[in-house]
């Protein structure tokens, strides 16, 4: 940090997107209208599996206002057909457009699609997208020598999305003219995407141009390279270039967009000592990634920069599958593939603690990672760059008067009711690298991570900033503009941030975009880079037209708005007699200073080795922000209604660059672990129809099923970080493990496992009344061998 | 282009200003601002009256305007986002939303803005509980709802203040 003082970073500064988006001023790919502009609508199969025997678009083609139709037969690999109408919204469109289906049979389970006789793809020959094991330690050692083994038949971590409000959306254009073809849209990966149009569509990369403005939330959701993108240009361009708009709908977002990934979980044993250490986990793993790996198989991996958790054990063996079933393919969803594996993690250490008696904020403190251990090396190579997790434990115990509610609870069992308390400690791990693709795929040609960012001062002396980021909420334009006054010594409001992505401004990289909890380190890196670089250039120019020597430099504020002055002289030069000279009045510059452009681009690049691909050893995230919340929830006796009677969240994200923005994200992730775990759950019936296609079905968490969520923050520096900085945002879905962990305190003397992440009246009640769920004698075993 | 269905004469008074015109029977009034008007702020997010993020003052009340045809809102007084600033000053609901960190993507601000705009008219000291129940349908996907009842809490006494004329 240096020389950059004027103290903006850490400060609760008003973010900058606000003035626009409180005057309704936002710009979504929606509110954009193009001239000429055509809308796409695409015709979906009414049945989860099946095959399409004929096909006839006439009727639809007849309908005045449809431009054309595009079918799969036009379109490698496309093969739902899908037509194009005019700009009046026709409901009958799609029933135009004549389609024989034969239905096929229908595989809506992961363990099942493994064992099914029907194959989703045949050409793969094989229902299994990939597996691998996971192994590192001495397994059969520690389970020799252990003094307790426990047994755990069978846990499911549930399906479901975090349905951003903005469905995805995007318009494209393949203009003939300047043979471009051109994106608008709220894609959240754009540098990503478009390497895979480029290639898909046959044009030079350089030919695409993609912007995003304004976006309506994503959550991970929209980093996925959307087919719909490809079909957009390929529509426009069989409609002579005239631009195509995509808006999905709310059920097409449900139905098809993405999902998180469900997972079952089989035959794990758990080794432990006398005193209830973790010595070892073997597990099977099963993931369902629904009807196509997108980004799969990457999510066969991605949960490994997590593989212990926040626990010290050394030994384990994790079996890894990943199958097809015919459900909706399923992507990043508040973090990729990782809070699945950490709610099982979770669901170990409490049942694992109830079998030996332990108290199960007792078990947490005997197996976490301790304080002194960073940075921690994993038994996979990961390393975790600081944090303090017992720490963690006492200021959420503190916040929630722990040994209040303990008495309370007392006093409610003495009394019959329902009441838990429940500890959930997870982890945010942010910045990724891209060389974990390899462990499933060798040969895919992506390692590191990177991001760009461009610092200039304009013609007329600006500061603009331009990130290769597309953030959806997070306050980008605000945190950027915090790093770069400080850097300046100016006020962040005389730093104009440029609102989201766009491949003209030529400071992406191949990884940028707004994913893997990562901006605060790699956006603010590759922004702070840029700043300096500016600064250095600027010093330069100003010693020139100052007479003076660098070191006598001073950058602040003059009456003339920001300048640079020197101390020796008294006198100063203000940003705009900078631009100037390098860009009008150039004649005046001395030629070893023709090199200067006040216009710096720099990139960020992690300090990321390729992992071992055959050991599965290596590196694979940059930091890890950890969360611990504990709920105090209380099971209706009548109804079997839960409802959480106390909540706290307690947050390390490391050195934080925006307080207040920090806590909104918490409480925004906190919001939507608490509906997973008790409200949102994908459903499908057994032929393959979604049951819970249109909010009113999927009930989204809302203003009166929210507790109050009391928030408290530690800071413990990232050491992998400029700025002591780490990612945040997806909160680890600390709430599920957390609502998990409080309703099987209230149970476990019934007897029940809860070894389910999904929970509600319904399944209390089979639980509890009509047992057919979470029986503990047909889920647990205990050996006890000391 | 085909043929429009036969139009309907409307006249609605939408932020002060009166729009006459020619809708076709089956358009939404969310469609009418959004489209007819270019009235942007107002958002669509569910199809299915759930989400709130289209939501407007019509006479007076606080209606989800993907679920009222443009026809049925003839003769109406309609207020959406882009009327909340007065002379460009933000209204305390507005401002107070800022001042808290009651949005962050934004989608769902101006629907949310609106609804308390109606609680706080009918209600000027709601309770927690008022608040949850006033916005039960406007879903918010960021915040976690926590800065929106304070932001709806920090208006309240604004808007109570002698000096707010509203």
């Amino acid at each position: 940090m240096g020389s950059d003082g004027a103290g903006w970073v850490g400060k609760g500064l008003a973010r900058k997107e606000d003035n626009r988006l409180l005057r309704g001023r936002g710009k979504f790919i929606d509110d954009i209208r193009l001239h000429d502009m055509l809308y796409l609508k695409f015709v979906r199969s009414p049945y989860a599996h099946a095959r399409v025997t004929s096909l006839d678009t006439a009727a639809a083609e007849a309908l005045p206002g449809v431009i054309c139709t595009l079918t799969g037969a036009e379109i490698a690999h496309q093969t739902n057909p899908f037509i194009e109408i005019g700009p009046d919204p026709f409901a009958r469109i799609a029933e135009l457009v004549q389609v024989d289906y034969e239905s096929l049979e229908v595989v809506v389970d992961g363990e099942e699609a493994l064992k099914a006789s029907v194959l989703l793809h045949e050409e793969a020959g094989t229902n299994r997208v990939w597996r691998g094991t996971f192994e590192y330690g001495d397994i059969e050692k520690a389970f020799r020598e252990a003094a307790h083994i426990v047994r755990i038949d069978k846990m499911h971590f549930h399906r479901f999305s975090s349905t951003p409000l903005e469905n995805n959306a995007v318009i494209g254009q393949w203009d003939a003219k300047d043979e471009h073809i051109y994106y608008w849209c709220n894609n959240s990966f754009p540098s990503f995407a478009m390497q895979f149009i480029a290639a898909h569509l046959g044009t030079p990369i350089d030919r695409i141009r993609v912007q995003t403005f304004d976006i309506g939330g994503s959550f991970g959701i929209k980093i996925t390279s959307y087919p719909q993108m490809s079909v957009c240009a390929l529509a426009s361009k069989k409609a002579g270039g005239r631009p195509v708009k995509w808006i999905e709908t709310r059920s097409e977002h449900n139905v098809s967009s993405a999902h998180g990934n469900e997972r079952t979980f089989r035959d794990t044993r758990v080794a432990l000592d006398k005193d209830g250490v973790i010595m070892a986990i073997d597990s099977r793993h099963i993931d369902d990634c629904g009807a196509y790996p997108r980004y799969e198989p990457l999510g066969c991996v991605i949960w490994a920069q997590v593989f212990p958790g926040v626990y010290r054990f050394r030994n384990a063996r994790i079996d890894f599958s990943q199958a097809v079933t015919n459900k909706c393919p399923v992507g990043p969803n508040r973090g990729y593939s990782r809070m699945q594996h950490l709610w099982f993690l979770e669901r170990v250490v409490d049942i694992c603690a109830h079998q030996l008696g332990i108290p199960p904020d007792e078990m947490r403190l005997r197996n976490y990672i301790r304080p002194e251990e960073f940075p921690y090396t994993t038994p996979n190579g990961c390393v975790y760059d600081s944090g303090n997790y017992p720490k963690m434990l006492q200021v959420a115990k503190e916040r929630i008067d722990w040994e209040d509610w303990k008495k309370k609870q007392a006093m409610a069992r003495a009394e019959g009711r329902w009441l838990g308390i429940g500890i959930g400690t997870t982890l945010d791990s942010g910045t990724n690298n891209f060389g974990q693709s390899q462990i499933v795929n060798p040969h895919a040609p992506f390692s590191g991570n990177s991001q760009g960012a461009n610092c200039k001062l304009d013609i007329y002396g600006e500061v603009v900033v331009a990130v290769g980021s597309c953030p959806q909420g997070q306050g980008h334009e605000t945190t950027a503009a915090q790093v770069v006054a400080d850097v300046l010594n100016i006020h962040p409001d005389m730093v104009t941030v440029r609102t989201g992505f766009d491949t003209e401004r030529n400071v992406h990289t191949g990884a940028s975009g707004t994913y893997a909890s990562q901006f605060a380190v790699s956006g603010l890196s590759a922004v702070h880079g840029a700043a300096r670089k500016l600064k250095s250039e600027m010093k330069q120019l100003a010693a020139f037209l100052l007479k003076t020597g660098e070191e006598n430099l001073e950058f602040g504020m003059g009456q003339q708005g920001p300048q640079i002055r020197a101390k020796d002289t008294g006198s100063s030069v203000n940003y705009w007699q900078l631009a100037n000279v390098v860009n009008v009045n150039s004649a005046v510059l001395p030629e070893e200073l023709y090199e200067l452009t006040l216009n710096c681009r720099y990139v960020w690049r992690a300090p990321f080795k390729v992992p071992d691909k055959e050991k599965k050893y290596g590196s694979l995230t940059l930091t890890y922000a950890s969360q611990l919340h504990i709920a105090v929830v209380e099971i209706d006796r009548d109804t079997f209604i839960p409802h959480i009677l106390e909540y706290v969240a307690v947050d390390d994200c490391g050195k934080v660059i925006n307080p207040p923005i920090v806590e909104g994200q918490v409480y925004g992730a906190t919001a939507h672990g608490i509906g997973a775990a008790l409200m949102e759950r994908c459903v499908y019936d057994a032929v393959g129809n979604m049951l819970t296609a249109t909010f009113s079905d999927y009930t989204p968490i809302t203003a009166v099923n929210i507790p109050n969520v009391r928030y408290a923050h530690m800071e413990t520096p990232s050491p992998h970080s400029y700025n002591g900085a780490k990612g945040m945002g997806e909160g680890g879905a600390a709430p599920i493990h957390t609502i998990s962990a409080a309703l099987q305190d209230a149970l476990f003397s019934s007897g029940i496992v809860v070894s389910d992440s999904f929970n509600n009246a319904d399944t209390l009640y089979r639980a509890m009344v009509a047992k057919d769920i979470y029986q503990a004698g047909d889920l647990v075993k205990m050996e006890k061998r000391a | 282009m085909p043929e429009a269905a036969p139009g309907v004469s409307i006249q609605v008074r939408v932020n002060g200003k009166l729009h006459p015109r020619e809708v076709e029977p089956r358009k939404l009034l969310v469609e009418f601002i959004r489209e007819d008007l270019e009235l942007t702020g107002t958002h669509i997010g569910c199809d299915t009256t759930y989400c709130g993020a289209c939501t407007v003052l019509m006479n007076g009340a606080a209606v989800k305007s993907c679920t009222v045809f443009a026809v049925q809102a003839d003769g109406a007084e309609i207020t959406t986002v882009e009327g909340l600033a007065k002379n460009g000053d933000l209204h305390p609901i507005q401002k107070a939303f800022g001042d808290c960190y009651g949005l962050q993507c934004g989608y769902c601000t101006p629907g949310l803005m609106i609804s308390a705009l109606q609680l706080l008219k009918d209600n000027p000291t709601p309770n927690r509980e008022q608040i949850r129940k006033a916005i039960a349908g406007n879903t918010c996907r960021c915040t976690g709802y926590q800065n929106i009842f304070k932001a709806i809490e920090n208006a309240a006494t604004t808007m109570r203040s002698p000096s707010h004329a509203d």
